[in-house]
């Protein structure tokens, strides 16, 4: 009786935004006299920083400090229509409604500007830190601060923008399923390194290293949270996870997290990950969305080291114990693959 | 760990930016560390009272009889629901994108279909007072046979789960019993296949296990309308269902919600909403109705089981030929959204590779079982189990390193996809190049020096192929599940409009529209790149200086002056405009 290991990977697409299209989202951006912004949507944070995306969309086009503007989300009575969070479509769609809204609201800000400077509105550029100044002329220069305050008190304009974002609904063919699906694909490809006892049956994770193309990547960090949750729940779908132990048989179902098997601290596997940016053509500064897909190529990817590991398909999820055991018996015990490469190139 | 590959597509953006691109921290981030996030349900109510729902025993049965007196009685309950207190019983989710028939009641009727569907709601002063009422609602069932398997549930003779789809299948283009994808000539293609291999892969249900349960509060706010602490993933998508359900203009809601405890697709069935709104109608008190750990266990939608088989047409020397793939989503008892799902997986088929003749036959059959819903990777997490397994195989059987198959039959830009539309902005085989680099899993030099800019889009590769089509799967026949090609039609042949260009608005107001998002568009160089895969990475580096975005154009007519050159970057194009379909990049 032994452990053994074995390697195995896996490589994935993943669509941005609801198929099809047909998913509009809005955003209204207003600053208040001082120049501070906010930005009013009906966009879900689930957690996965749906907010923090959309902060810093929104500060980046409108030229003025992240600190600066604060994301209002969700009030049906202020914040415009949004599909909502889900099909990985947050940040595409979302982050398109905010660029539009922030452009409008960045040309009323440096005509405000342009009229206190006596310049022309197109001569001027924001240097990202709460200044307005001449391009080629940083002395000619007014905060954003002092041009909102000129704008509401003195000028009588309101800084402000509306934008939305929408890919029109596409028809599909019922005989060829022709159809404008998408228009924004990711990327992954997945290694999982596994050792599986013979005796138990028990598979555990070694590690995992990726490479993902998400395009730009707006905050590597929210990308990192994002990408490292989901290949646990990734290794928790394919491994223990499911109400259903015998489907389609619907008994046995679970009722709690006692009964519910997860994996638990001891089951998390070491992960690294590797960021790759194509930008999406019709993306927000080229972003996609790596909401879903983190849990995809981890599943096949681990089904293939088992079989690299002990020469066993388990062509139904979960990857029992049981399941293993069962096939290694059919299969007249345990049949190592070859062995693919050496030790990981990280630490 | 998280290591940014800045070297790879880097023509293709413009790194000089402000603040995208860094990892500043969230601004929800301090609350959700020091528990001053509000959530739904950190918003109780004087005077709320609680909701609970009485579930069905049994997985199919007649109702024949409902007794609510002794409950309606019971200490602390203000009122009871049945099913007819409900204005529209009858709904189906994508019904506010006009796909599907309604078919799901809030409180089943005459009949229950799953184990776990909602009869009787009983709204009581306190949870516990709610739940002691719940025991004492006699309901009288007459149990039905039930059928738990996705493909045993579309035979003839099977036990009518869904009585508004009797065969129980959903009806694709009022037509067919499921969504057909068809590109070229899969038959011929596994006939002159030296190789042809068919399996069959499962995905049982799983939880989304959210920390925080589906529920909802529902409050009289002043002028008639109502106030609702949601935990919806689409709020106006739980305003519009709400609104349908108790029939009433939608501004007569006011929904609150945007932070939730976790979702991954579990909250957006409005599962709460409908009836909590209801209670405070009826009773003009708030009402609470949050599902416990069991009820978000059991009944609380999961993800749907998935039956896929996988057929492949493969050459010795790993070209993979044909691909045909027949797929069973288990939506339960009810559409939900899983009639979405398939059709998103017929986009996604046959995954990311170029194959000639491609067809898929895509199911979602009806079984009673609690109503499945969307997860991560709704519609295409299952089938990349089953693609990717299956390419395992594939690789074995031509024998070849599974890493260099996958690079042999990636898609490349300009690749046809089967779905008629060509490829663009392509990745995989630089994700597979540099993933074997870091797991330090050896490839072959021609691996290395392949590219999805290189390859792509020539001869075969960007055509639309002559295709065989069927009338197989005609709706209330069965026996047309087997039967002759009908029609070949002629190569090149595309009978939808391609997309238009999205909407984006700014303002009509006379003030200048910027109608156009800031947008990466790098100019090619006139000869192709050299292979993106670079063996040395370089370090993380958060990006260069900042540029700021081009000026705003107070009138329309001239095109925006480029922004300075970012002197650290100069290989990097100005930031572009153009419209977002308008211009190729190859």
């Amino acid at each position: 009786m032994a452990r053994h290991e074995g390697r195995g990977m896996a490589s994935v697409n993943y669509p941005i935004g609801m198929n099809l299209g047909g998913d509009p989202s809005q955003a209204l951006i207003h600053s208040n006299p001082d120049g501070k912004f906010t930005v009013a949507l009906s966009a879900i944070d689930l957690g996965q920083g749906m907010k923090q995306v959309s902060r810093q969309i929104a500060a980046e086009t409108l030229g003025v400090p992240v600190e600066d503007v604060y994301v209002d989300t969700a009030d049906s009575d202020t914040g415009p229509h949004d599909m909502g969070s889900f099909a990985s479509r947050g940040t595409h769609r979302m982050g398109n409604a905010i660029i539009v809204a922030a452009r409008e609201a960045r040309g009323v800000l440096l005509e405000a500007a342009a009229e206190e400077l006596e310049v022309n509105a197109a001569d001027l550029v924001t240097d990202g830190r709460g200044n307005i100044h001449v391009r080629g002329a940083p002395s000619r220069s007014i905060t954003v601060k002092a041009t909102a305050q000129a704008a509401q008190f003195k000028q009588g304009k309101t800084i402000a923008g509306r934008g939305i974002f929408l890919i029109p609904l596409s028809a599909v063919d019922a005989e060829t399923g022709e159809m404008n699906p998408n228009t924004a694909f990711a990327h992954a490809c997945l290694v999982a390194d596994v050792a599986v006892d013979d005796e138990t049956g028990e598979v555990e994770v070694l590690r995992m290293t990726s490479a993902y193309e998400l395009g730009r990547v707006i905050n590597p960090r929210m990308v990192e949270q994002q990408l490292v949750g989901g290949a646990w729940m990734g290794i928790s779908h394919a491994l223990y996870e499911t109400p259903e132990p015998y489907y389609p048989n619907p008994e046995h179902g679970p009722r709690d997290f006692n009964e519910y098997l997860m994996p638990g601290p001891g089951d998390i596997a070491p992960y690294h990950v590797t960021v790759l940016e194509r930008p999406a053509p019709d993306g927000p500064f080229g972003g996609k969305g790596p909401g879903e897909m983190c849990a995809n190529p981890v599943l096949p990817a681990i089904a293939n080291a088992v079989y690299n590991a002990v020469g066993v398909r388990v062509d139904e999820l979960p990857i029992t114990p049981e399941k293993i055991l069962r096939a290694i018996r059919a299969n007249g015990g345990v049949k190592p693959g070859p062995r693919r490469g050496g030790p990981v190139n990280w630490r | 760990m998280l290591e940014l590959r800045k070297d790879l597509f880097a023509d293709e953006r413009d790194d000089n930016l402000n603040v995208v691109g860094k990892g500043v921290q969230r601004q929800d981030m301090p609350g959700h560390v020091t528990a001053r996030t509000r959530f739904f349900d950190d918003h109780a109510f004087d005077g709320m009272l609680h909701l609970k729902v009485v579930r069905s025993p049994h997985h199919h049965a007649r109702i024949r009889a409902i007794d609510t007196s002794a409950a309606e009685r019971a200490p602390g309950v203000k009122r009871v629901l049945r099913g007819a207190d409900v204005p529209v019983n009858k709904n189906t989710l994508l019904s506010l994108i006009n796909f599907g028939k309604d078919d799901e009641p809030s409180l089943a009727v005459s009949k229950v279909s799953y184990k776990g569907e909602p009869v009787v709601a009983i709204l009581a002063d306190s949870e516990a007072q709610a739940l002691a009422a719940r025991k004492l609602v006699r309901i009288d069932y007459d149990p039905l046979p039930a059928v738990f398997d996705v493909e045993e549930t579309l035979k003839p003779g099977a036990p009518v789960v869904n009585e508004t789809y009797p065969g129980n299948y959903f009806e694709y283009h009022e037509r067919f019993d499921h969504q057909k994808l068809r590109f070229g000539d899969v038959e011929r293609g596994f006939a002159g296949a030296d190789i042809v291999m068919e399996h069959r892969y499962q995905m049982s249900p799983i939880e989304h296990a959210p920390t925080e349960t589906n529920g909802s509060i529902a409050a009289p706010e002043q002028n008639g309308r109502y106030v609702v602490h949601s935990c919806a993933q689409g709020l106006f998508f739980a305003l519009g269902t709400t609104a349908k359900i108790v029939d009433v203009e939608s501004n007569m809601l006011h929904f609150i919600g945007g932070t939730v405890g976790g979702g991954f697709g579990g909250k957006v069935d409005s599962l709460t909403e409908p009836l909590a709104v209801l209670g405070a109608m009826l009773t003009g008190r708030p009402v609470r109705f949050v599902l416990d750990r069991e009820e978000e266990m059991l009944y609380g939608s999961p993800r749907g089981a998935e039956r896929i088989y996988v057929k492949d047409g493969l050459m010795r020397d790993g070209r993979i030929v044909a691909r045909h793939i027949r797929s069973y989503f288990d939506a339960g008892a009810y559409t939900r959204l899983s009639s979405y799902a398939a059709i998103k997986c017929t986009a996604h088929v046959p995954g990311p590779y170029w194959i000639p003749n491609v067809a898929s036959d895509i199911y979602v059959s009806y079984t009673n079982r609690c109503p499945s819903t969307a997860m991560r990777g709704f519609g295409v997490t299952a089938v990349d189990f089953a693609l990717e397994v299956q390419m395992d195989r594939l690789a074995e059987a031509a024998s070849m390193d599974p890493m260099e198959f996958r690079i042999l039959n990636a898609y490349r830009d300009g690749d046809m996809k089967p779905h008629r539309r060509a490829a663009k902005n392509t990745a995989l085989v630089e994700c597979v190049q540099v993933a074997a680099e870091k797991a330090n899993w050896p490839l072959s030099e021609q691996a290395k020096r392949a590219s999805s800019l290189l390859g792509g889009g020539a001869g075969d590769r960007a055509q639309i192929p002559a295709t065989q089509l069927d009338a197989r799967g005609q709706i209330g026949r069965p026996d047309t599940r087997s039967g002759p090609v009908t029609q070949v039609l002629p190569a090149g042949t595309s009978r939808i409009a391609p997309s238009k260009q999205p909407v984006m608005e700014g303002a009509r107001d006379g003030r200048a529209a910027p109608t156009q998002v800031p947008r990466y568009e790098p100019q090619r160089p006139a000869a192709p790149p050299p292979p993106a895969y670079q063996p040395a990475p370089p370090p993380y580096q958060p990006g260069g200086s900042y540029s700021p975005p081009p000026a705003y154009q107070p009138a329309s007519p001239p095109p925006a002056p480029p922004p300075p050159a970012a002197p650290a970057q100069p290989q990097h194009g100005a930031v572009r405009f153009s419209s977002v379909f308008g211009t190729r990049r190859r």
